[in-house]
């Protein structure tokens, strides 16, 4: 990349989310393209702007002579495509990934699980242990983020730094009020989104972006403080645990009832009944948090980076050690 | 001939872009930037491995027979959410590096290193 100005760099990426979820419309896998458009070229974009503005916009370049680099970069990519001679064409029907466990998933899961987005039934039945994992990698990944970047309230209540730029939220009257008049809508959306992904595109992840979204929206434009007023950290904090232990809870529950973890033939009599029960809980609480842990990252970097400010703006020889 | 394999080919050359700014660029954001690349290229990678020639999206109707396969949509749709939480722990790392140097060249934060021993 020659581009030094990593505000640049950061727009590019995030065109380059937003193409690339096209690019998974068009591949036929919409609750990815979904995914990808809100986090990245959203969130990502956003977290990205955050860190810049604490570290810099400009890169100091240092000059290097890149041959060590572009020589195992081509030689990496020469023995990847020297692999890829094997690999079944584009678009085949016999190809290995489609004549293994596939066949089922497609053919079964309106029988076994009555959920019409089949992305869903893999996602949130059949592969649910899997799904388990990730929500507890998304959270052990928010409280990493929060042990490293918490600052105590008490540093930070000491002292309004002195001569703040004013924010967005303070300028413009119009974003404010067109934006305040969109949540009621995002909101919805959002939910609808959460209930409606055992039938379309959608699902607990992308809903939980969503909603993460409308929040740090407003907290670009009202600010920090109102933000906070409106869901505590602590709340926040609460309810990312909460979310995963709704979701471990419905597999002990199977457990209890005799079945497997995650089995939800086992949760009503019904077993149908029961996998829709089953999936609706667990979508929620993989909703629940992936929202507060997006929320819980933004305001993290957002009140480090306000903390900083005012250290550097208090000792400004010192600020940087 | 092997037009076919273009798609593995595009995934390649995204994740060689990725893999030189990370070995190459030293400013730590671009290097965050670039995993990001490999990242979106393994995903490429399984969408398209997931596409079924005619194939409509994985969501069940009964006039419709032929859908490209579900399993990869799955996967990946948990790791770009989980791959921003990992990119956000990375960047929590750079802010307090950040604080703690003053830069996030890699470089500088050698030479500093160095100055310490």
């Amino acid at each position: 990349m020659l581009l030094k100005d990593l505000f640049a760099v950061t727009m590019l990426l995030s065109i380059y989310g937003l193409l690339s979820a096209t690019f998974f419309v068009a591949m036929d896998a919409v609750d990815v393209a979904f995914t990808e458009a809100s986090v990245g070229a959203g969130i990502s974009t956003l977290l990205l702007l955050v860190v810049i503005s604490v570290t810099g916009r400009r890169e100091r370049r240092v000059r290097h002579k890149p041959y060590a680099a572009l020589f195992v970069v081509i030689l990496t990519s020469m023995l990847l495509v020297f692999g890829t001679s094997d690999m079944p064409y584009f678009g085949s029907a016999d190809a290995p990934i489609h004549n293994h466990v596939a066949p089922r998933y497609l053919n079964d899961s309106m029988q076994e699980i009555n959920v019409p987005n089949i992305v869903t039934a893999v996602l949130a039945s059949y592969r649910a242990f899997d799904t388990f994992g990730e929500v507890v990698v998304i959270f052990t990944a928010g409280i990493g983020v929060l042990a490293l970047m918490s600052v105590s309230s008490k540093a930070l209540s000491k002292s309004q730094p002195l001569n703040r730029p004013r924010g967005l939220y303070e300028q413009h009257l119009v974003i404010r009020i067109v934006a305040k008049t969109l949540f009621p809508f995002i909101f919805l959306f959002a939910l609808y989104v959460q209930f409606h992904g055992d039938f379309g595109p959608g699902g607990g992840f992308q809903a939980g972006v969503i909603f993460a979204a409308a929040f740090i929206l407003y907290a670009m434009l009202f600010g920090l403080d109102a933000a906070t007023k409106v869901i505590k950290p602590a709340v926040i904090e609460l309810l990312a645990a909460l979310g995963v232990l709704l979701y471990g809870s419905v597999g002990i529950v199977t457990l209890l009832n005799g079945g497997n973890f995650f089995d939800y033939d086992y949760l009503l009599a019904d077993p149908i009944a029961g996998q829709h029960l089953g999936i609706l809980i667990i979508e929620l609480g993989v909703g629940i948090t992936v929202t507060c842990v997006m929320i819980m990252i933004c305001f993290g970097f957002s009140l480090r980076r306000r903390a900083y400010e005012q250290k550097v703006a208090i000792r400004p020889k010192e600020g940087a050690v | 001939m092997f037009i076919g394999l273009a798609n593995t080919w595009v995934a390649i050359l995204l994740m060689m872009i990725g893999l030189y700014i990370v070995i190459a660029q030293g400013n730590l954001i671009k290097k965050i930037i670039g995993l990001t690349l490999f990242q979106t290229s393994v995903f490429i990678f399984y969408i398209s491995m997931a596409k079924v020639e005619g194939g409509t999206a994985p969501i069940f109707s009964s006039d419709i027979s032929i859908y490209s396969n579900p399993l990869p949509h799955a996967l990946i749709l948990t790791a770009i959410v989980v791959g921003i939480s990992t990119t956000a722990l990375a960047l929590s790392l750079i802010v307090r590096i950040k604080e703690a140097y003053g830069t996030i060249e890699e470089e500088e934060i050698q030479g500093l290193d160095e100055e310490q021993d």
